[in-house]
């Protein structure tokens, strides 16, 4: 279960983390660990098992979603949508050059 | 009178012996006085809460109250979106950023007049189990400032527990209401799953996540959580089912009721002052009448493996939005992808880094079905133990915490220990259930210990029933840390 | 080899706009053309702690499609989270439906040029939130969020079309079956109707699939057969030249008539999914799917105007046109089924007519179809000659004024009185004696220039069948 500095490179890539080396290390060592213990579910026989991502009681089975009417209600002005943004023009948000 | 406990300052408001002004005064002094040895505060709110406190006095003056609650001083967990108050969740990525709306729990404490004093410190992303991976410092330990107070919601706790201030609102995905409290020696409630909204509050794990109430006493939780509870038409994860009167169920008979003790948490790593007080309170429940019965609930054990996979993945998505395009951070550099990469490296702390990276790691290609699909399977089984033990008995109760606070520092250099001090409050999320951790005693050290109970879904008022009964019998939670 | 010699395996992947006013997830106005980020709340901006909350309206439109399309519509289906980083996507997420979408299966029908009908096979049709924009210049890109969570549906088509023509009929019948239903504006331009292309080739007669590779940024009809060519010519110069295609995404530009590769794509992607913790399961009951009715589609609409008797090609004229058979639909309604043939006649006609010249916008008519129908009337009881009635359709459909109005303001009233046309009988008799003698002696073609004369006296506003037979009998015959 242990992993390496290349697949924390990988994973840091993913979720767009910049590393140095010597963290890429220090994680792959702490991942590892982590991972260790989390082989323990390896131990726990789930082969009959649905799995359950929703602990809720909302959209219990046979009843109906509880859903949103389609109306249009008045969202942020733009001035207060755009002030927390680190670079906007006042039109739009601002972002280093994307290349299609 | 900064020092009455919630329920109790809510009856002197009612009585007009205390006036929200004061109350409010009283408690901003006391911050004055102590925070600066605790660090339980991130920044008070001392204008606008002096704007609410005198309109709730004038509220009352008219007789028109707004609830239990109008002009009760509250302090939120800085996790919560307030309008116009910076927020950051305790991580340097969201320094300065001030949320443009209300969290719903926000809005509805405004509404029944509680006065909003400011936002308490809290692990980054409410990602720990210390409060020492605040990205502004750690919070200490009211009983001992070289502890911690818990976490996350460990300013919450603390402020509390040094009668900061009667009540506050924390979150708690895997232990972070229940676990600071019994730290600190509060009461704190975590309740079911979509009970209380969770539109506007900082997303960890949206499947696990929970607003609940911490205050000194049982009834000041009680008056909390009827102000913050109920469906949201902005969660559509809250749900539809009726409020009960939390009120009135302090004042319910709990004799009949059956409690279980489950063998998995009583075991290896619990510490024995702390069974001894747990055990101890669970003698004062069994003198009310409550019937005990040894339960078991036996994927319990594999609760903590299975919510790091969960827990993980979801943030590793939920924190995607910090990208430094919208709000927040932004590293100076070149070209969008440095941007990115380089905005949470400089805006996130180690911790959640790891998380985020564990995250991503469990939901990649190849991994999934091995760890994400796994771990949602035991969580099923998790909460199928429940389900069958609650066929049996009317709560479960344990210790909330293994040991007593610990020292700082103590654990942050291994990430799994700290993880291994949420192992009891852990299986509530993972199944959705309401928890409460009450005070049961001390150490001889001094340090609190908290007894936990775990309900049926929605069985919140059967929980503060219980813990009402509890601390009629104790005075644990009236006795106060000594603050220099 | 030839390019002949490959066959071409395509599928296509539809985006379409649903019509709702409001987002799937938040309250924000779905309207196109908005001034940038004026659009926007803290849900579709992504801003901590907001939450979404599903729109019932793009739900109902979804079960509508999926019924319409044959799907299976699912009355449990479940929210899944498509995770990828890129400026326009505010989440770092996009909500999408992944293992358990709204509607499986089904199919396009595609009304061939001979009147039958091919079933195109689906895959699924899911719901999914829109990103926003990204405008890009040298020195950096504006976002713009107005777009981010507009509802869509993701209509997969299973890869059955063997050619740039089949797929180019697909789309065009897709795009109209959404028109039918009310739930799309099948505007390809202003991006809420969008293709993407799965598109490989294999050696004719061969088993195994191609690599494909996915084709984005089609925005129009001729583009989508130009795209798909140009692929299947380049893949087919690649494998002839023995090197192997590539699986990536390549954008079509039409400027340069060329397909390329996407940089941004070069990595391949990894999008972990996963169930929307945010989202219960999306769970409806029978009663809601069966509420969402589904109007007649344009192959059912083709038949019944063929069953009317309507020629096949006015039929192909007014199905392809939403609002040509909306209307058709509307008049018959109210002038009952046997008028079919009648309105398809005026609809291809004279509305086609005034369309073309600019003076009818069926968009926003004047007229009322019970103008239409009162037209009929005044023509059926003889009050307006059939001459007249098309000039006063004219004149009601452009100007939506009361047809009676009409009839007078141009002085098309028809005399259908007997006795009227009687006396100018009785006139123009008295004034021909000897015509009179020569026909009743035989010469019975005079019976035009009676009828002449009379209408001339009329000034034209005579019944002409009524004026006939009331010389006739006058004449004796
Ligand atoms: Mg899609
Ligand atoms: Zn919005």
């Amino acid at each position: 279960m242990a992993i390496d500095a290349k697949v924390v490179r990988h994973v840091a890539r993913l979720a767009r983390l910049a590393l140095t080396a010597a963290e890429e290390e220090r994680f792959a060592a702490q991942l590892s660990s982590v991972l260790g213990y989390i082989a323990q579910l390896e131990q726990v026989d789930v082969s009959r098992v649905s799995p359950l991502s929703f602990a809720g009681d909302a959209a219990a089975a046979g009843a109906e979603s509880t859903l949103r009417a389609d109306e249009v209600l008045p969202g942020l002005p733009r001035e207060e949508a755009l002030r927390a943004a680190p670079a906007h023009d006042a039109r739009a948000f601002l972002v280093p050059r994307i290349i299609e | 009178m900064a020092l009455l406990p919630l329920g109790a300052l809510a009856e002197a408001l009612e009585g007009r012996s205390v006036s929200a002004q004061e109350a409010l005064a009283a408690c901003l002094a006391r911050i004055g006085e102590l925070d600066g040895k605790l660090h339980a505060f991130l920044r008070l709110t001392g204008d606008s809460a002096r704007a609410a406190a005198a309109a709730s006095d004038e509220r009352r003056a008219q007789g028109r109250p707004l609830s239990p609650l109008d002009g009760v001083p509250v302090a939120l967990k800085d996790i919560f979106c307030q309008e116009g108050v910076e927020t950051t969740a305790g991580s340097r990525i969201l320094q300065g950023y001030v949320p443009p709306y209300d969290a719903t729990v926000v809005a509805r404490l405004k509404s029944a007049g509680a006065v909003l004093i400011g936002k308490l410190n809290m692990d980054e992303f409410a990602m720990g189990s210390s409060t020492e991976n605040s990205a502004f410092g750690p919070t200490k330990n009211p009983w001992d400032p070289t502890r911690t107070p818990g976490g996350s919601s460990g300013g919450s706790a603390a402020a509390v527990a040094a009668r900061l201030v009667p009540g506050a609102l924390g979150t708690d995905t895997g232990g972070s209401i229940r676990q600071p409290a019994a730290l600190c020696g509060c009461v704190g409630l975590k309740p079911t799953y979509g009970r209380v909204s969770r539109y506007g509050v900082i997303a960890f794990a949206s499947s696990l996540d929970q607003v609940g109430p911490m205050a000194q006493d049982v009834k000041g939780v009680a008056h909390l959580l009827s102000a913050i509870a109920g469906q949201d038409a902005r969660d559509q994860t809250s749900s539809a089912r009726p409020l009960d009167d939390y009120a009135s169920a302090l004042e319910a008979k709990v004799s009949g009721l059956t409690l279980g003790v489950p063998k998995e948490f009583f075991g290896a790593g619990l510490d024995p002052e702390v069974e001894a007080a747990v055990r101890a309170g669970i003698a004062l429940l069994e003198k009310q009448g409550v019937k005990l019965r040894e339960i078991s609930l036996p994927h319990a054990p594999y609760a903590i493996a299975a919510y790091y996979v969960v827990a993980t993945a979801e943030a590793s998505s939920n924190l995607a939005r910090f990208d430094g395009v919208r709000f927040g951070h932004r590293a100076k550099t070149g070209t969008l992808l440095q941007m990115y990469e380089q905005t949470r490296a400089e805006g996130f702390g180690d911790e959640v880094k790891r998380r985020i990276m564990l995250g991503t790691y469990v939901l990649s290609a190849g991994y999934y079905d091995a760890y994400y699909l796994r771990a949602q399977k035991v969580r099923a089984l998790i909460k199928d133990d429940f389900a069958r033990a609650f066929e049996e008995v009317d709560a479960i109760v344990s210790p909330t915490t293994p040991t007593a606070a610990f020292p700082l520092g103590e654990k942050s250099a291994d990430p799994l220990a700290m993880y291994l001090d949420d192992v009891y409050t852990v299986p509530a999320n993972l199944a959705g259930l309401p928890g409460i951790s009450v005070p049961c005693g001390f150490t001889k050290g001094g340090l609190p210990a908290g007894l936990q109970l775990v309900g049926r879904p929605f069985g919140e008022a059967t929980l503060l029933s219980l813990a009402r009964a509890h601390e009629r019998q104790t005075d644990w939670h009236a006795r106060l840390p000594a603050l220099g | 080899m030839a390019v002949s010699d490959y066959e071409p395996v395509i599928g296509l992947e539809v985006h379409a706009q649903l019509l709702t006013k409001s987002k799937l997830f938040c309250p924000c106005a779905t309207s196109f053309g908005g001034e940038p980020n004026t659009q926007v709340c803290p849900t579709c901006l992504g801003l901590p702690g907001a939450l979404p909350a599903l729109n019932r309206a793009a739900v109902e439109m979804a079960v509508k499609a999926g019924k319409a399309l044959g799907c299976e519509v699912q009355e449990r289906s479940v929210w899944s989270r498509k995770n990828y980083f890129y400026p326009d996507s505010p989440k770092g997420y996009q909500i999408s439906q992944y293992e358990l979408p709204i509607c499986k299966g089904g199919f396009v029908p595609v009304l061939e040029h001979d009147g039958s009908v091919r079933e195109v096979a689906l895959e699924r049709i899911h719901l999914e939130e829109d990103a926003g924009k990204s405008v890009h210049a040298d020195d950096g890109s504006e976002v713009d969020l107005n777009r981010s969570s507009v509802p869509l549906i993701e209509i997969v088509g299973k890869p059955d079309l063997r050619s740039a023509d089949e797929a180019s009929e697909y789309l065009k019948s897709l795009r109209l079956v959404l028109l039918y239903l009310g739930i799309n504006d099948g505007n390809l331009e202003e991006g809420s109707f969008r293709c993407d292309a799965n598109v490989s080739i294999r050696k004719r007669g061969a088993e195994k699939l191609g690599t494909r590779v996915e084709l984005k940024n089609i925005n129009s009809f001729r583009f989508i057969r130009q795209a798909i060519d140009l692929e299947i010519a380049r893949q087919a110069q690649l494998l002839d030249a023995g090197s192997p295609v590539r699986m990536e995404t390549r954008l079509f530009d039409h400027e340069k008539n060329e397909t390329r590769a996407m940089r941004s794509k070069e990595e391949a992607n990894d999008y972990r999914y996963f169930p929307e913790p945010d989202l219960p399961p999306l769970q409806l009951t029978a009663a809601f799917v069966q509420g969402v009715r589904v109007p007649p589609l344009p192959h059912e609409r083709y038949a019944a105007l063929l069953a009317a008797g309507v020629s096949q090609a006015d039929a192909r004229t007014i199905v392809n046109d939403v609002r040509l058979v909306a209307l058709h639909a509307k008049v018959t309604a109210i002038a009952g089924a046997e008028s079919g043939k009648r309105v398809a006649h005026l609809i291809v006609g004279d509305v086609l007519r005034l369309i073309n010249d600019g003076r009818l916008d069926l968009e926003s008519p004047k007229f009322t179809p019970d103008q239409i129908i009162e037209v009929f009337k005044l023509q059926d009881a003889g009050a307006i000659s059939s001459t007249a009635a098309r000039e006063v359709l004219a004149e009601v459909l452009a100007s939506g004024a009361p047809p009676a109005q009409v009839v007078q303001d141009k002085g098309l009233a028809q005399v259908s009185d007997t006795s009227a046309l009687e006396a100018v009988v009785d006139a123009i008799l008295a004034r021909s004696p000897g015509e009179v003698d020569k026909y009743r002696a035989g010469k019975k073609s005079l019976l035009g220039f009676f009828v002449g004369a009379a209408m001339k006296e009329l000034k034209g506003k005579g019944n002409p069948g009524l004026l006939n037979a009331l010389m006739r009998k006058r004449l004796g015959d």
